[in-house]
């Protein structure tokens, strides 16, 4: 049976909108030709297709059901919630151990009281229940055992790469007019107008990481697991929907708001000016962290006193996830009202627009035909910019307790959880260490990305 | 000049009452003053006397925004907000719902904020302007190129990482410093080494990277070629031209910080324990002490104000070709 979290629509939508977009803009010569510079920039195309894949596993995270229970005959469905996703990586998730054990480990990273089969108690550390469990004598062929099973894994992964590039090969060829064997040396020497062989090159290699680390992940847990024996891989992979949602939802959330009132301020200025100045000047001057924490707060009343409304945990960690985009699209939408104040204010002015408004065309025509396509390319770089800024600001949210909820798989919780791991003797470094590098991907990805896409479509650094 | 600051000032009155309503809105939904007071005293099964005479002695006995027993302007007045946020407007912060003095609290801690927040900006600024410059010597270069990309792999390293990483380093594996805590006097010093380093740190990245298209984009300007054309050279061309005129953008964009320097950082100050501003904030949200969020962030939009308007001022000193009106 589906189940739809108010996230999983709104991204779903955000999705559509996008695709919407780029369907309008492959017909506007203004607006290919900037992301045709956007394709040309090798760093561009890597950090694409990194955060294609990051946004693939989102999507796939995104579509929830309750799995039916397999006894009885009656339609019952269980309570739990599951994702596509989830069920793709069924080995990982229900594998759970009894508490840490570290990365590759065969045994607890704690000693246990052992009985053994004479009476006898001994402290020792404890093999693992799945990980490394197909191991005779883990001392001796962990090691072993993962070099084989890396090198089986790389060599498939490679293969399953050369035969997406021939296939990309064919498709391109067809489109570029080129005979096969031409279009792939022309691929191959990366001769191309966009940079096809960057992002073929980085398509391997996480082709390659890909399907090492679903191999390794089958027999061991690759990042270690967490203090109730979860496997930390599947915690951060998890995490990466909150991490998108949080960059993508909250500038959906605020888009509206900017654009509106900026452009209405800028505009119409007089009194509407003044009315909307002070409205942003004063949710501008409160610092972000406090109004953030009054309106969680806020909300985690509101969710104590109505608990019963809801189903499930994952729906109210859901309604907490969509309220913190609401006030972060709150405490962000400023900055950008501010530049599109200004850049209408410039526009109104222009020879084009006054003889609109001489020739007695309404104020909502102007607004919508020339004025609104005029500033869309500043409301592209701020929403390319803005999905890194966030992403962070999740993770330090999560920390001062206000940011998603304590049950929600997301970078911030394993970060905050690891403060008290890294002071153990010795230190749990691994879940800390796997936020560290999903995170760090997804935000230099997206920051790579956004300095290309700033740079192709701000007419003031275009043709330098 | 005179004239332009007091209409200034008077702009930002409406916006305080603007910030004072919406803190309070945003509070009072949540909590009400019998919810606080129930808090407060402790225990759950609390009398209604005393619930009674705790709003009493914390004036939380009228009505929130609009009193309707009261007539003419009173049923403004004789309400809980306009009481708490009138005292508010002369700096009285009053006392906190656990009965400390806030104004006594702010001045107490609004010192170990600074210790941190100064020479994390100076330091900071030094080392960015530096980097900056060297980059912009080896501009379209190699060198440039990669130095820019190390500025966004430093900028993409959540500050998170960059604490407990540095307390990691630092303090549990070399014993360099403490990992936290704080001292009067000088032997606070040895606690504020790592916090200003990773204040430094967190802001390469940003830093090195805004001042480098600060330089260039001065660079690229004429009087500069002037120079070169003279056969000033290059160093020269950098330091005496290109650093004096590249800093007037530098220093503006560093005023609007100053004033908010006191409230410290939250971030920071919690994870190395530092009695801060920063932290008081922090503990005054976990423990829902509404006296001292409010406070904070009216003082908070205060200095927010004072920065934008010493921005203004600062432009007109340093270049005398703008004129504020």
């Amino acid at each position: 049976m589906p189940v739809f979290f108010w996230t999983d629509i709104l991204i779903y939508l955000l999705l559509l909108l996008g695709i919407g977009f780029g369907l309008y803009a492959r017909r506007q010569e203004h607006l290919r030709s900037p992301w045709r510079q956007v394709l040309g920039s090798r760093v561009a195309m890597s950090s694409l297709v990194v955060l294609i894949v990051y946004v693939t596993i989102g999507l796939l995270d995104s579509l929830h059901f309750r799995p039916k229970l397999e006894h009885g005959n009656a339609e019952q469905h269980a309570n739990q919630v599951l994702s596509v996703f989830d069920v793709l990586v069924t080995p990982i998730r229900t594998r759970t151990e009894k508490t840490y054990s570290a990365p590759f480990a065969a045994h607890l990273f704690a000693k246990e009281t052992i009985e053994l089969p004479d009476g006898r108690q001994v402290r020792l550390y404890p093999r693992l229940v799945y990980g490394g469990a197909h191991l005779e004598n883990p001392t001796m062929d962990k090691w072993a055992d993962i070099l084989r099973r890396t090198a089986l894994a790389t060599a498939q992964g490679l293969g399953l790469w050369i035969l997406l590039c021939g296939l990309f090969a064919l498709f391109w060829s067809r489109n570029a007019g080129l005979p096969v064997s031409k279009a792939v040396r022309v691929l191959a020497r990366g001769d191309t107008d966009a940079r096809w062989r960057a992002a073929l090159v980085t398509g391997g290699v996480l082709c390659v990481l890909g399907w090492v680390s679903a191999e390794l992940g089958t027999a061991y847990h690759i990042l270690g697991t967490d203090k109730v024996g979860e496997d930390v891989f599947y915690q951060s992979l998890k995490s990466v929907r909150t991490g998108l949602v949080i960059g993508t939802l909250t500038t959906l959330v605020m888009l509206p708001f900017a654009i509106l009132l900026g452009i209405m301020a800028g505009y119409f200025r007089g009194w509407i000016d003044d009315v909307i100045q002070y409205i942003y000047t004063t949710l501008n001057s409160i610092p972000g962290v406090l109004l953030i924490a009054a309106a969680v707060l806020m909300l985690q009343v509101y969710l104590d006193n109505h608990a019963a409304e809801f189903t499930s945990i994952e729906e109210r960690a859901d309604l907490r996830l969509l309220f913190l985009c609401l006030i972060l699209g709150v405490t962000s939408w400023t900055g950008l009202c501010r530049y599109l104040r200004g850049e209408s204010l410039k526009l109104r002015e222009i020879d084009y627009i006054q003889s609109a408004r001489a020739l007695g065309v309404g104020h909502f025509t102007i607004i919508a035909r020339h004025i609104l396509p005029n500033v869309m390319h500043i409301v592209l770089i701020t929403v390319v910019l803005d999905f890194s800024g966030l992403v962070l600001a999740e993770a330090v949210l999560s920390y001062v307790q206000i940011g998603v909820d304590p049950t929600m798989n997301s970078w911030g919780n394993m970060i905050n959880s690891a403060r008290l791991e890294m002071a153990r003797e010795p230190a749990v470094w691994w879940s800390l260490f796997a936020a560290f590098v999903f995170m760090f991907t997804l935000v230099l990805a997206a920051n790579l990305f956004s300095d290309t896409v700033r740079d192709a479509f701000d007419p003031r650094l275009r043709h330098r | 000049m005179i004239g332009y600051i007091i209409r200034r000032i008077t702009y930002a009155i409406p916006i305080l009452i603007g910030v004072n309503l919406l803190t309070f809105i945003l509070f009072f939904v949540v909590n009400t003053p019998d919810n606080i007071a129930r808090s407060q005293l402790g225990d759950k099964r609390v009398t209604d006397e005393a619930i009674q005479s705790w709003k009493q002695a914390h004036g939380y006995d009228k009505p929130l925004l609009l009193n309707t027993q009261a007539t003419g302007a009173k049923k403004l007045t004789h309400t809980v907000f306009f009481d708490k946020s009138v005292r508010l407007f002369a700096f009285d912060f009053g006392r906190s719902d656990s009965g400390r003095d806030i104004g006594h609290d702010i001045s107490q801690r609004m010192w170990p904020s600074l210790a941190i927040a100064v020479p994390t900006l100076l330091i900071g600024l030094l080392v960015n302007i530096t980097f900056a410059l060297t980059i912009a010597l080896f501009r379209a270069t190699y060198f440039d190129l990669w130095a820019v990309v190390l500025c966004v792999v430093l900028l993409s390293v959540s500050t998170l990482f960059y604490i407990i990483g540095g307390q990691f380093l630092l303090s549990k594996m070399f014993h360099l410093v403490p990992i936290s805590g704080y001292d009067t006097g000088f032997d606070a010093a040895k606690f504020l080494v790592l916090p200003v380093i990773i204040g430094v740190i967190g802001g390469i990245g940003g830093g090195t990277r805004w001042y480098r298209t600060i330089f260039l984009e001065e660079i690229s300007k004429d009087y500069v070629r002037t120079a070169r054309a003279k056969g000033v050279s290059e160093v020269r061309v950098l330091f005496r031209h290109v650093l004096k005129n590249a800093l007037i953008p530098i220093l503006t964009g560093v005023v609007v910080i100053l004033p908010l320097l006191f409230m410290g950082s939250l971030i920071t100050e919690s994870f190395f324990g530092i009695p801060g501003l920063g932290s008081y904030t922090i503990d005054g949200i976990q423990r829902q002490d509404f006296a001292i969020v409010r406070s904070m962030v009216f003082l908070g939009s205060v200095l927010y104000i004072l920065g934008l308007l010493l921005t203004d001022i600062s432009y007109t000193v340093v270049d005398p070709r703008v004129r504020l009106s």
